[in-house]
């Protein structure tokens, strides 16, 4: 079991700057994922940790020993990648007990090992099968087990669920948090998926080219959001963001009062999440409805706000079939659920 | 899904293989008939009648003692030429696979000696390792080494291999070096957490995601050793000495041209036919078990 330490970790290829300072402190034990779009640096931060790229500045320690310079073998650490990468030629109980084989281990203990691993992710009778004759939520179980068994202090998840289709991710999804949890492994996931950010980690991080917008736990990611890019990115539909301006105390929004603010008068960008505006026929918030998507559970508005053309979604609870193109309403919101950010600089004010 | 043609009429489609048929007629069919027919024969040594033996062409050629040790240098050089073209091939692979910058240089400079028809690179050789004005035997003798393949079997081996297997080693490099290319990149890397270093994962995961490829040239260069070495073989010893370097095909050239024993010659071509139907067989009956694995 081990701690996970990056301290101003720095990623550059050639002049090409990936990764901008990286701190981080990882308790044993944690699950911690990595979440932000595609081309934010997110896996070769992960690759970093695992010894699979090289560290340009900065550190990494596990559990407190620098190991900017060890090979990935000797991190003990497992990855999972995100096309598996099994070996081919070999079959299931091949590819998980390679490791060990290397290690040096002897026939019966691999084999039991193996055993009790294919037994934990369900793959008894399978041992036998080459990767090819696998389904893609086996494979994943097979690549799970190659990690399992070696008893790493560290797994790495390379988003190990993006080539699953919808309901296999959501399993298997559980499956890994349950397993981590049960096995008290540190974790770092790496994913694009906020829905997977938000139900498996323990804390997350942001990134956001090359940056850690925000670390901290999904609800305080979520309730919180210390940057733009983080209240964007994090929620279901995304936060809208429109301009205000502070004055005299209160966030006004053309010239409705939206919430108070204490902050400076001047201009501002006002985050709203979706779910929580509320229709309220005194509500200083009035939209223009061009569109609805009843979902069952709840309905997404999609339209602008009146006599503008700012675009603005509102998620109501239950079924909204009512609404009519052009039809306006209008709604309310919590001064709490008010989220204000600088304009220049996107950070929380 | 394979996209077919449909031709309505008969005549289009057999004019249009006619060539291809043509073709393997006039140089394959005819040529391997008469060879056949001609085995069953002895010519008089003028040429002007043939007496019909039978099977005894065959049996003066197995109860012969040049024979037998013909088709054990064809063994030892095949297997040489095989072993010299493919290993240091791979080798060349493996290090422009690892380089990130330039490959594409190395690449191109790698595939040249490929171009060299075998008759001009076996006097290339032969050139440098003459006995009198070779450079490389001149610095041979410099270090104390006699080279004479003119007279040491051994030595002349050793000359047609290295020069048979100098320009099959860029064909060589050209499969093993985009089969490596290839192999998933995440895989290599699985290894390498898995805690195989580089030549353990090399001969644990590479390699046998390399056997397809290993094995299409492991019988593609044994044919060549076989059948297309004449040019090299003829250019540097010419079968010599005392017939150390007389391969089969080279021994089908010496009988029939040079002895003018067509029956002879004819028998041996019969049996090398045999031996690369053999060998096509082998190799479609592999390559249809290993490609879909």
């Amino acid at each position: 079991m081990a701690t996970v330490t990056l301290k101003n970790l720095r990623k550059s290829f050639g002049s090409d700057d990936v990764i901008h300072g990286i701190d981080m402190e990882i308790s044993d034990g944690e699950f911690i994922v990595i979440v932000g779009p595609s081309g934010c640096g997110k896996s070769t931060l992960l690759r970093m940790v695992a010894g699979l790229e090289t560290v340009t500045e900065g550190e990494v320690l596990i559990n407190g020993e620098r190991a900017n310079e060890k090979e990935p073998m000797d991190r003990d650490i497992a990855m999972v990648f995100q096309n598996y990468a099994l070996y081919p030629h070999m079959s299931v109980a091949q590819n998980m007990g390679y490791g060990l084989k290397i290690a040096g281990m002897p026939k019966q203990e691999i084999a039991a090992k193996v055993e009790a691993a294919a037994h934990l992710l369900q793959l008894d009778g399978l041992l036998d099968r080459r990767p090819k004759q696998l389904s893609g939520g086996q494979r994943q179980r097979v690549a799970m087990g190659r990690a399992i068994v070696r008893e790493p202090s560290v797994f790495l998840f390379d988003e190990p669920l993006s080539n699953l289709d919808a309901k296999l991710r959501v399993q298997m999804r559980l499956e890994i948090k349950e397993l981590q949890s049960k096995l008290g492994v540190t974790a770092l996931y790496v994913t694009h998926d906020q829905v997977e950010a938000m139900t498996m980690a323990d804390r997350m991080i942001v990134m956001n080219a090359g940056v850690a917008e925000q670390i901290g736990t999904p609800m305080e990611v979520y309730e919180t959001p210390q940057s733009l890019f983080a209240a964007q990115f994090i929620g279901s539909p995304a936060m809208n963001v429109l301009d205000a301006q502070i004055a005299d105390g209160r966030v006004m929004l053309g010239d409705v009062a939206v919430c108070d603010s204490d902050q400076r008068a001047g201009p501002v960008k006002l985050g709203l999440r979706p779910e929580h505006v509320a229709p309220d026929p005194q509500g200083p918030l009035a939209m223009e409805v061009l569109l609805s998507e009843p979902l069952g559970a709840n309905t997404l508005l999609h339209g602008r706000l009146a006599g503008t053309e700012i675009a603005f979604t509102a998620s109501l609870q239950g079924v909204h079939l009512a609404n009519h193109d052009g039809e306006a309403m209008r709604f309310g919101v919590d001064p709490v659920d008010c989220h204000l950010f600088d304009p220049e600089t996107g950070h929380r004010l | 899904m394979e996209k077919r043609v449909t031709f309505r009429g008969v005549m289009l489609p057999l004019l249009l293989i006619a060539p291809q048929v043509f073709i393997s007629a006039v140089f394959f069919f005819y040529p391997a008939g008469q060879a056949i027919w001609q085995s069953l024969f002895i010519p008089d040594p003028f040429g002007l009648s043939n007496q019909f033996v039978g099977t005894g062409n065959f049996e003066f050629l197995f109860g012969d003692r040049h024979y037998r040790s013909s088709f054990y240098s064809t063994a030892i050089f095949s297997i040489l030429v095989t072993l010299a073209s493919m290993i240091p091939a791979l080798f060349l692979a493996v290090l422009a696979d690892r380089l990130i910058k330039g490959s594409g240089a190395y690449r191109t400079l790698l595939i040249w000696p490929y171009a060299v028809a075998p008759a001009v690179a076996g006097v290339l050789w032969m050139f440098m390792f003459n006995t009198r004005v070779g450079v490389v035997s001149w610095y041979l003798g410099q270090l104390g080494y006699d080279w004479n393949h003119v007279l040491n079997g051994s030595e002349a081996m050793g000359l047609v291999v290295a020069a048979s297997a100098w320009g099959r080693i860029s064909y060589n490099f050209l499969f093993f070096f985009a089969a490596l290319q290839a192999v998933p990149r995440s895989v290599i890397e699985a290894a390498a957490i898995d805690g195989a270093r580089f030549w353990r994962r090399f001969f644990t995961i590479v390699l046998p995601l390399l056997s397809p490829t290993t094995f299409f040239l492991l019988v593609v260069n044994v044919v060549y050793s076989f059948f297309e070495t004449f040019g090299v073989i003829h250019t540097i010893t010419a079968g010599g000495p005392q017939q150390a370097t007389t391969i089969l095909v080279y021994k089908v050239y010496a009988d029939g041209f040079v002895g003018q024993d067509l029956g002879s010659s004819a028998a041996q071509s019969v049996i090398l036919l045999l031996i690369v139907g053999l060998l096509t067989v082998l190799q479609f009956k592999f390559i249809e078990k290993r490609v879909h694995y």
